[in-house]
């Protein structure tokens, strides 16, 4: 079968035109702003571990976008690599050991995702880069919610776990699932009888909540700033340690609950090279870090800038790999 | 409001809106007739051009490329029976036997003209009905869906061919190729692959099953028949073909708006329960289905249409994205500081109804650049047979790779394109297979969802009054045969429709 592919020779003006197209698509994508001149005339490859368009993606395409622009490096190549929620990603950056041109964009999704799926290649074995970014979670309720506080939702919890529907955007491993699970246990509630509902990204969640058919929604902030500002839906807390500018809401810990708990993105590049070489990716990605184009494409987005590289992002991955990996043992889906 | 709307036109024709107008269109329609690549990723890498251009500009080209990829999808269902959108997959089964009867240009102008009627309905619709039915929609529950789902998926066991048995047995090859993957929090048939984690894509299952499973039975059958060869055909709609196709194109765009708008309704729905309409209602006309009937083009491309103006109601009204189009839609205004609800008519009205304005604009220029180009399409299928399907051949891999950029999913495609052709070679349908691998998932999704929010207590599935209506509706439908045949001295209609079939059959042997 898979000969008959290679007899193109007759192929329709049609089909030229769209291999054309893909080109200019892919292209446009990597956001060629300039040539092989300046910066430090290297060539680096940038891989997103889901679809164009989603976080990761974001966060990947505007770092590698600063650092051609403000001529740090030579051009990215990047490249969505999707599956498994980032796994097969995950997979291919360790299958790839020692290559010095690669780097990656992943995040707290990742770490639950290669458990979930029961991979081996687990994010803490990666050479840590740097951790670029933070996300608070928030809990959003209706407008018309009985919850007026957080201590409501946990009477109405402690009372009775499952009566509580709570939903989120993400599938069991990922931020929105570990936010209420880590949540639950910080109130006393048992994990394993927490109501959780999985919506496919932030429009169903959104659609669940406006139509009150859950309780409770877990999510970063970003998609529902429309709602949050016209009312109809509201916040009862924010998960970071500090507040969130422009979201009238207090922190956990302000409310008496001793959780904090932020989605993260970060870079990674493969296990097995070269200290020199990660030296290089570590102080491009600090120089990056210092830009004002930087700080901009967080300011517009609505990231929270949080930065740690080389060994202590390292740590923290341990860290990381070992607490969700700890939730979800105690939820049994490991 | 006549005022904003014609404010909006003169903001919409500006030359360098006019001009981002005409770039979207014809982006759209190139990636709508690329398989893999739809126009959600397609605005999702363009994305960048929003931090050079001026937010007007961009939602324009935006709006143009979402339109354009509904109407894009068909051109290559129809010319090569690779449908380039899940939501022209139904397209694909008229419009290329269409093709091969020689009224390739009938099927593409049915279908641009439809989906201009159906894209312009929609779009009054959208500028009368957003701002209050918007509220409406989140109403609707998994409950609902699912009883909606269901019925779709009950209405198909009357497509399923002259054997009912080898329709079960293509319905249960869908159902199983739609479990594969994680989404339900466990593994099934994934084989401990991680490329499988997030199931099958649909465009890779239909692609294989239509365009390499049919190359491969021209391939086998080449030394063997003489070739058929394809007449030459008229180049534009006559009268006849007119009659048969307004019809579809309201019903299509009456099936279509409606979904788009509800936030689990997507475009492949209505496009199918379209084409299950369109085959009932055909009247004398109903022994073409399955050979090339205009009404199975007509209606389904309407309906695919006005689903992406319906996806605008609760994006615009209430910021709400119902595809992924919308949501990366979404993105791009966001990134302008634009947030989309109610607020967004009051506070940016220029902007909105520039956008409104331009969607007419994009579907009349997607009108004026297909339907001459009808005539020059079909003139695509005189290729010699060899060329042309290795010409399909390249395209549906060049497609299945661009899915998700990994080579495992032309494996796939090789896979199911053996299946495609071992299904031709044992008189088994396809329609059945395509609608288990759209429904079964989604069906799975609303029941689990249902059950999940009411704790397991199963009266939750009619729970809604949506879900009560349909299910008396199945009921009716379920019903009505039997008592039908057992008044005495008449015939069921479901009898009639089976001598039909026996008919066709006799006809096909």
């Amino acid at each position: 079968m898979g000969r008959a592919h290679e007899r193109h020779r007759g192929t329709p003006a049609r089909a030229v035109l769209a291999a054309a197209l893909v080109a200019v698509l892919g292209l446009t994508g990597c956001g060629v702003t300039r040539g092989d001149e300046g910066g430090e005339n290297r060539r680096l490859r940038m891989m997103i571990p889901n679809s164009p368009g989603g976080g990761y993606d974001q966060t990947g395409r505007a770092a590698t976008r600063v650092m051609e622009s403000s001529d740090l490096t030579g051009r990215f190549e990047v490249s969505n690599v999707i599956g498994a929620s980032g796994t097969v990603a995950m997979q291919r950056l360790v299958n790839e050991r020692g290559a010095e041109d690669l780097l990656m964009t992943m995040g707290l999704g990742v770490v639950g995702a290669t458990y979930t799926n029961g991979s081996d290649a687990r994010v803490s074995g990666a050479t840590p880069i740097a951790q670029l970014i933070e996300e608070q979670e928030g809990l959003l309720v209706p407008a018309d919610s009985p919850f007026a506080t957080v201590q409501d939702l946990v009477e109405a919890w402690r009372a009775d776990p499952g009566s509580v529907r709570v939903g989120g955007g993400s599938s069991p491993g990922g931020p929105d699932h570990l936010f209420p699970m880590q949540l639950a246990d910080a109130v006393g509630v048992d994990p394993t009888e927490v109501n959780y509902i999985v919506y496919d990204g932030g429009g169903p969640l959104t659609t669940a909540l406006l139509g009150a058919k859950i309780d409770v929604g877990t999510s970063g902030l970003g998609e529902f700033e429309g709602q949050i500002a016209d009312g109809s839906l509201r916040v009862l807390a924010t998960s970071g340690e500090e507040r969130l500018d422009g979201i009238d809401a207090p922190t956990l810990v302000e409310s008496g609950i001793d959780l904090v708990f932020t989605n993260w993105r970060g870079v990674l590049a493969p296990p097995g090279i070269p200290d020199a070489v990660r030296d290089q990716h570590i102080a491009l990605l600090e120089e990056m870090h210092g830009t004002p184009e930087w700080q901009e494409a967080l300011e517009a987005n609505g990231w929270v800038d949080a930065f740690l590289t080389g060994d202590e992002f390292g740590e923290f991955l341990v860290e990381q790999d070992e607490r969700v990996a700890g939730t979800l043992e105690d939820l049994g889906l490991l | 409001m006549i005022h904003a709307l014609l404010t909006g036109f003169g903001s919409a024709l500006a030359p360098e809106n006019l001009l981002f107008a005409v770039v979207g269109v014809l982006l759209g329609t190139a990636v709508g007739v690329l398989p893999g690549i739809g126009p959600a990723m397609t605005v999702a890498l363009l994305l960048p051009v929003t931090y050079n251009v001026s937010p007007s500009a961009a939602l324009i080209m935006f709006a143009g490329i979402y339109y354009g990829g509904m109407y894009g999808g068909s051109t290559t269902s129809i010319l090569l029976n690779t449908p380039g959108e899940s939501s022209s997959v139904i397209t694909a089964l008229e419009g290329n036997k269409m093709a091969k009867g020689g009224r390739a240009a009938q099927a593409l102008a049915t279908a641009a003209i439809g989906s201009f009627v159906a894209g312009t309905i929609g779009t009054v619709l959208l500028i009368a009905l957003a701002p209050t039915v918007a509220e409406w929609v989140v109403v609707l529950g998994a409950p609902s869906y699912f009883a909606l789902m269901l019925l779709a998926l009950l209405a198909v066991t009357t497509v399923l061919g002259s054997s009912k048995l080898r329709g079960f047995i293509s319905l249960a090859l869908g159902l199983t190729i739609g479990l594969v993957g994680t989404t339900t929090g466990q593994a099934r048939l994934t084989f401990d692959n991680p490329l499988l984690a997030d199931g099958i894509d649909i465009v890779v299952v239909a692609v294989a099953i239509f365009a390499v499973g049919e190359a491969l039975w021209v391939a086998a059958h080449l030394r063997r028949r003489p070739l058929e060869i394809i007449p030459v055909g008229r180049p534009w709609m006559d009268r006849t073909d007119w009659g048969r196709s307004w019809k579809p194109w309201l019903r299509g765009t009456a099936y279509g708006f409606p979904f788009g708008a509800l936030p689990a309704g997507g475009a492949e729905m209505p496009t199918f329960l379209s084409y299950i309409t369109e085959r009932r209602l055909a009247g004398r006309h109903r022994a073409e289905f399955g050979k090339g009937a205009i009404e199975g083009v007509a209606g389904p491309e309407a309906a695919n249409n006005a689903s992406a103006a319906g996806t605008l109601v609760p994006l615009l009204a209430i910021g709400l994205p119902t595809t992924a189009t919308a949501a990366v839609i979404l993105a791009a205004m966001q990134s302008y500081g634009l947030q989309p609800g109610p607020q967004l008519f009051e506070a940016e009205p220029e902007l909105v109804w520039t956008l409104l304005a331009s969607l007419f604009v994009a579907n009349t220029l997607l009108l004026v650049i297909n339907l001459p180009l009808a005539p020059v399409w079909a003139r695509l299928l005189r290729i010699p047979r060899p060329y042309l399907y290795a010409g399909i051949l390249f395209f549906a891999v060049l497609g299945a790779y661009s899915v998700n950029f990994q080579w495992f999913d032309v494996a796939l495609l090789s896979l199911f394109g053996a299946l495609g052709f071992a299904m031709r070679r044992f008189g088994l349908p396809v329609l059945p297979l395509i609608v288990g691998v759209i429904l079964g998932p989604r069906l799975e999704e609303q029941l689990a969802q249902a059950l999940q929010l009411s704790q397991g207590d199963v009266s939750a599935l009619w729970s809604e009054p949506v879900a009560v209506i349909v299910y008396v509706v199945i009921a009716a439908l379920l019903l009505a045969p039997i008592v039908l045949r057992l008044m005495p001295g008449r015939q069921g209609p479901e009898r009639l429709e089976d001598q039909v079939d026996a008919l066709e059959e006799e006809v096909r042997s």
